[in-house]
């Protein structure tokens, strides 16, 4: 099956700007995803005909923002496949979701002498909500090894499971390696062992659709400027029995049933999890959002996003020196490399002159950096609407900065 | 010369660069021949961690000037702090508080010492700063 590529990229404005006087070529997909028009308009119509407060007014404009905004959350539930809309808790990202559980989950089910357990290969976001909950509640944060080649060591990561095992908190998809976990064989390990699993989807929304019920996982976590959508909003889903036991995390407006000074209520599965005014446009921009995602053949990307990250390794183990850092079996269309004798910063600086812009650094990742004993890589991170052509100007581009560097 | 005359100096010599490959071939080539610091004197103290990259600066008082060292483990950097170096090493405390360094930014270099960058540099003028102003403290008592 064919895939029109320019039509989609021709829904992208940013992809026709320049930077530095050359077209953008970009590779920051990891980072952030570009923004489809229909996303832009959706933001910029809220703000010029659609604003107003949502859940406490009586009036039209009120209502209509209330409607929009819990659309999104209806298609959220419907695209996760999640059993009920209530299981769906808009937050500002994936940051803001793991410490809500941190928060919540932990000071309600992890206890004095408790394990959770992480990888090697988590993003700092699925490291220091952890250590601090676990610090706060003198439990232990285990670490689960993986190999050279950036995969998990499952067999390890089994042998951790003890009673004390509150949680495994686990990336699906590593943004520094691009690493895909066998998640669903973690999921089924961890029940049969009465322990519950997050899933880190901060990487996979961009790439795949996912089933929250096919995986069976009892939290999963996202942003949506990840996956094409606005900034400032993401999901916590998580399964209704867990977040019905699961104390509210913040207090404020919208959260509560009653308030007196002595004694107060709170209300009902989302809003429990949702204090304060939430990022409106940006949930109403989602319905935009999903509507572009549901147009998708994930089946054709797969084999486009497979088809550029083979490209790009095969073009990139041409360069002599160059070393990928990550080359697990099951791999997003992700790309972290070093190239001997030039630092990451030094090629991100040249490579931007020519207007490709790449991650370089440790990517909140250090403890993995740490493990692989380098101070960070380079990162092409390619999308939907990337291209071999791309790759080509980027190896072109990378070849002028090691001349340069060397 | 004057810090301020150093500078302009730089930004002469810049004016000449067409594009930016031969800017960047100049910064790298300032950042292949930069001295090298003395080890010992890449100490923890002395370090600046930025993100990106890591820079090591180290000041010393001689007749009543300071001299700086420092290093990168990012030649970019390296080539921007050599600049850096030509501009306030060898100068007294005072020179070094009293002048601004416009430089960087007339010869386009400004994002790399925007604290966004995170390489290290934008911490490596406050702290060639301070150095001037513990030798100052020191050498007015
Ligand atoms: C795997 C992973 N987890 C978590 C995050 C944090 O996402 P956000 O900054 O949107 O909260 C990221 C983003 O870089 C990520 O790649």
């Amino acid at each position: 099956m064919s895939f029109n590529i320019e039509a989609l990229r021709n829904e992208f404005p940013i992809l026709s700007r320049k930077v530095n006087g050359q077209p953008l070529v970009y590779f920051d997909n990891g980072a952030t995803a570009q923004k489809p028009q229909v996303m832009i308009d959706a933001l910029n119509n809220y703000y010029s005909f659609e604003n107003a407060n949502i859940h406490r007014g009586v009036h039209s404009l009120s209502q209509e923002a209330t409607t929009a905004f819990e659309a999104a959350r209806t298609k959220a539930q419907v695209y996760f496949n999640a059993a009920k809309s209530e299981e769906i808790i808009f937050t500002k990202g994936t940051t803001d979701g793991i410490n809500l559980l941190a928060g919540s989950f932990g000071r309600t089910f992890i206890n004095e002498g408790d394990e959770v357990i992480i990888s090697t290969m988590e993003h700092h976001s699925n490291i220091v909500p952890w250590q601090m909950i676990c610090d706060e509640r003198k439990a232990k944060l285990r670490i689960a090894p993986i190999n050279e080649k950036g995969e998990l060591l499952l067999d390890e990561l089994k042998a951790m499971v003890n009673e004390k095992t509150q949680l495994i908190s686990i990336v699906h998809i590593s943004n520094a390696l691009g690493t895909i976990n066998p998640v669903k064989e973690i999921i089924d390990f961890a029940h049969a062992n009465d322990v519950l699993v997050m899933i880190d989807g901060a990487q996979s929304v961009p790439h795949m659709k996912i089933d929250v019920q096919v995986w069976d996982c009892d939290f999963f976590v996202f942003s949506a400027h990840k996956m094409f959508g606005p900034t400032g909003i993401g999901i916590l889903y998580g399964k209704e029995h867990l977040l019905n036991k699961m104390p509210p995390y913040q207090g404020g407006g919208d959260m509560i049933k009653t308030v007196s000074f002595e004694r107060t209520t709170y209300n009902e599965l989302p809003h429990k999890f949702e204090a304060g005014t939430p990022n409106i446009a940006a949930g109403v921009a989602l319905n935009a959002t999903f509507d572009f995602l549901n147009k998708l053949d994930w089946k054709v990307i797969h084999t486009h996003e497979t088809e550029l990250l083979d490209y790009a390794t095969a073009e990139l183990k041409k360069i002599d020196g160059l070393r990928i850092i990550g080359e697990a079996a099951n791999k997003a269309s992700v790309i972290s490399f070093l190239v001997d004798g030039t630092h990451p910063f030094d090629v991100g600086v040249i490579l931007d002159q020519m207007g490709i812009a790449v991650r370089t650094g440790h990517h909140c990742t250090q403890p993995l950096m740490d493990w692989y004993k380098i101070p960070g890589t380079i990162r092409a991170s390619f999308a939907i609407y990337n291209t071999k052509k791309e790759v080509d100007k980027m190896i072109v581009a990378l070849n002028r900065a090691i001349k340069m560097l060397r | 010369m004057t810090i301020k005359e150093r500078q302009d100096e730089i930004i002469d010599e810049f004016s000449i660069f067409s594009d930016w490959m031969d800017k960047y071939e100049y910064i790298i080539s300032l950042g292949k021949e930069l001295p090298m610091i003395n080890e010992a004197n890449k100490t923890d103290d002395n370090i600046i961690k930025g993100c990106q990259s890591q820079v090591w600066l180290n000041g010393q008082l001689e007749n009543g000037k300071i001299l700086f060292t420092a290093d990168s483990d990012a030649i970019i950097t390296k080539g921007i702090i050599a600049l850096l170096i030509r501009v306030v090493s060898d100068q007294t405390p005072n020179e070094i508080l009293n002048n601004e360094l416009y430089f960087i930014d007339q010869i386009g270099l400004k994002e790399h010492l925007s604290p966004t960058r995170s390489n290290g540099l934008v911490s490596m003028v406050k702290k060639m700063k301070l150095f001037a102003l513990g030798y100052k403290a020191k050498t007015e008592n």
